[in-house]
């Protein structure tokens, strides 16, 4: 608590004592006996006056200078009002003291504004530790010795020193140093990353186990660290739909609750129904109620809270609004190479002629593409596993896009397409592997062949199953890749549908495409269309989609600035996990809006008709904004999602 | 031009909103937001005339919300 706070809840305690003192006496009829009638009045008035003045001089206070600036509905003038008015109902004839009630409503709507100050600042604190992952300094070597300066002072191309228990500052590469990465708190991720020289490390992460020194490579204001900081902060900038009801909402509830109140206070006693004593209580009890402040507070409360358990979880929502058409994800599109596959190739079958060893075969092809960059060389080589001999490898020819003849340990090989062997006159067998097939000739004779695909991320199917599970009807993946092999991965995964041999361009078109057959259905209006996409080449997709969220974003910032949502880490899993956040985070909203709106119309029909008093009344206000605001804290308790 | 202000001790969600309201009608003003949950306040005016807007928002908020003080 601040000292505000503090202040207050000793005003609302000393109050709290007065008032009871008051209460006791009046009830048990000590008044009465002491003072005789109509003194115990006065005597009551006294008594009710002092916690009234200690708990709300200050509502009266705002209220005086808020109505010499024609602000009629402020929350204050209207509180001030309903009290006074408690107190003044005795002055009509032939009515019951209502002043036990003006000074309750006072007291409880001071409890109530100090739930909401503390409450609010509490989530804003803890929201405020989730994204704790700020550097305090960076240990940067300046003329030979370490200095201890603001990361904002470091530039690229320096080297800075990051010991284990620190924080790495900046973005860089490793000089030198081997050790571990605790990630924990840019991507949710629990397992450490391993890093050595030459490996680029991301600001925001716990260096754990050894010393790194590492050359800065982007200066603070551009490092991964700020860049999160600045995009969760102005994540509730781009307020929901549903905030923005409610703002309205809330611009039109007092008036039109004041409104009611005068009506109710003057037409019916004016038309001669009941007493004016009777009809201004009820109007007075409308005033209570007048304040929307529990539905103001708990809804961006509940958007903050998601958009901040979600950044825990390695998830960052650019918005409110984000978050909310999430919730109502009914068709994911994903790219496929980077996305739900890793993007690197690896051997997925080696099928051999008889009286060949794989290992042989393998070690033929791995010597052939010996000298060859290509991603599906390396994974041959990295199929062989060990040390290759090139002094065995001589004339080497690269047929770009087909394959590679080599001369290895005199025998001359081919490794390549069929095209390219049949052309040199091998005959191959079929292959029913799906992936890339590498046929194997040495000599002229066929040897077999190996295939390579670019394998699904372990976590891939279970993504898929889940996102089925959260409600997903469709999940199209995209590819540039053959038909065979985007046919057997969403096969393998279990995508409902698939379109191959794309071009980059091709993708636009094809999400514009499943979005006219959403708008064409008509009654899916509501349903939004994700892209989920690594962020290298797809900018455009992600705009174009109703969401587009980046996955393994640590470090690109094109994925940043295009996507509406960005997953830290590269794990197709989070993009469920993603949903479920903001499936309860709507779920939470929608609870506060019906329930704490139910409650305030329930209590002003009761009112009206005279079966809520101003005790109910003012409970029930003070009730649903706490109860609002402890269920809207739930948003940010996203551990188990 | 756009700027972010720290907001101290804007109280309740209701004033926020209102506050809001009353910004985004105030000369020269393109566009404004009251953050409740971060006490920030965004304003959008023109290069020029950045500094002039500025101390009538300023204005404005003694005069509406005196409790709150807007650091810039």
């Amino acid at each position: 608590m601040n000292k505000k706070q503090k202040r207050l809840l000793r005003r609302i305690l000393v109050a709290f004592a007065f008032f009871a003192l008051a209460f006791a006496l009046e009830a048990s009829g000590t008044l009465a006996r002491w003072f005789g009638d109509p003194g115990d009045l006065y005597a009551e008035f006294a008594l009710y006056m002092v916690p009234f003045v200690i708990a709300g001089y200050d509502v009266v206070l705002k209220a005086a200078r808020n109505i010499g600036q024609g602000q009629v509905f402020d929350e204050n003038f209207l509180m001030a009002v309903a009290t006074i008015g408690a107190f003044a109902l005795v002055l009509f004839p032939n009515s019951d003291p209502h002043m036990a009630e003006g000074a309750a409503v006072m007291l409880f709507y001071q409890v109530g504004e100090l739930f909401q100050s503390y409450a609010v600042g509490k989530s804003r604190k803890s929201i405020a530790a989730m994204m704790d992952i700020a550097p305090e300094f960076a240990s940067v070597e300046r003329g030979g010795e370490l200095v201890q300066v603001d990361p904002a002072e470091v530039v690229p191309d320096e080297t800075i020193v990051v010991k284990p228990g620190e924080r790495v500052p900046l973005d860089g590469v490793v000089l030198t140093g081997t050790s571990q990465l605790d990630t924990a708190a840019l991507t949710g991720e629990a397992l450490p990353r391993d890093v050595a020289p030459g490996d680029e490390v991301v600001s925001g992460c716990v260096n754990m186990t050894g010393v790194l020194s590492v050359r800065v490579s982007k200066p603070y204001g551009e490092s991964t660290v700020s860049r999160i900081l600045e995009l969760v902060e102005n994540a509730s900038e781009k307020k929901a739909r549903t905030e923005n009801f409610i703002t309205r909402f809330a611009r039109w509830y007092t008036p039109v609750v004041v409104v009611l109140a005068v009506l109710l206070s003057a037409v019916p006693p004016l038309l001669g129904v009941g007493s004016f004593a009777t009809w201004v209580e009820r109007g007075l009890t409308f005033l209570v109620v007048s304040c929307p402040c529990a539905l103001v507070i708990s809804v961006p409360l509940s958007f903050f809270g998601g958009i901040g358990g979600a950044s825990r979880l390695g998830i960052l929502v650019k918005g409110g609004n984000y978050l909310e058409a999430l919730a109502h994800a009914d068709t994911v599109v994903f790219d496929k190479t980077g996305t739900l596959t890793s993007g690197s190739f690896e051997v997925v079958a080696i099928v051999t002629q008889e009286g060949i060893e794989p290992a042989d075969l393998v070690r033929v092809a791995a010597h052939a593409e010996a000298y060859s960059d290509h991603p599906i060389a390396v994974s041959v080589r990295a199929a062989f596993g060990k040390e290759i001999d090139r002094a065995l490898v001589t004339d080497v020819h690269e047929r770009g896009g087909h394959g590679v003849s080599a001369c290895v340990a005199g025998s001359s090989v081919l490794v390549g397409s069929e095209e390219m062997l049949v052309e040199a006159g091998v005959p191959c067998a079929a292959c029913e592997t799906a992936g890339t097939v590498l046929h194997v000739a040495a000599d002229g004779r066929y040897l077999g062949h190996i295939v390579v695909a670019d394998v699904a991320k372990p976590d891939a199917c279970q993504a898929v199953a889940d996102l089925h599970a959260a409600g997903v009807a469709r999940t199209v993946m995209l590819t540039g890749d053959r038909e065979q092999v985007a046919a057997a991965i969403a096969r393998d995964l279990g995508i409902d549908e698939y379109r191959a041999q794309l071009l980059p361009q091709d993708k636009v078109a094809e999400v514009e495409k499943l979005l006219a057959e959403k708008a064409q259905v008509g009654k899916a209006a509501k349903g939004k269309l994700v892209f989920v996409g690594d962020g290298i080449n797809d900018a455009p997709v992600l705009t174009r989609a109703d969401i587009g969220i980046a996955m393994g974003a640590m470090g690109s910032d094109a994925a940043i600035e295009a996507a509406d949502i960005v997953l830290m880490d590269d794990k197709p899993s989070s993009i469920a996990r993603a949903i479920r956040v903001a499936r309860k985070t709507m779920a939470i909203v929608w609870q506060n809006i019906v329930f704490a709106l139910g409650i305030k119309v329930a209590v002003l029909l009761l009112a009206a008709v005279g079966l809520a008093n101003m005790w109910l009344a003012v409970f029930a206000d003070v009730g649903v904004c706490v109860i609002a605001i402890l269920n809207a804290m739930r948003c940010m308790n996203v551990r188990k999602m | 031009m756009r700027k972010v202000f720290k907001l101290d001790e804007i109280d309740c969600a209701n004033c926020a909103r209102k506050f809001e309201d009353a910004i985004k009608k105030v000369e020269g003003v393109q566009d404004a937001s009251v953050n409740f949950m971060t006490q920030k306040l965004t304003l959008t005016a023109a290069d020029e005339e950045f500094e002039a807007v500025f101390a009538r928002v300023v204005k404005l908020a003694a005069k509406i919300e005196p409790d709150c003080e807007i650091i810039a």
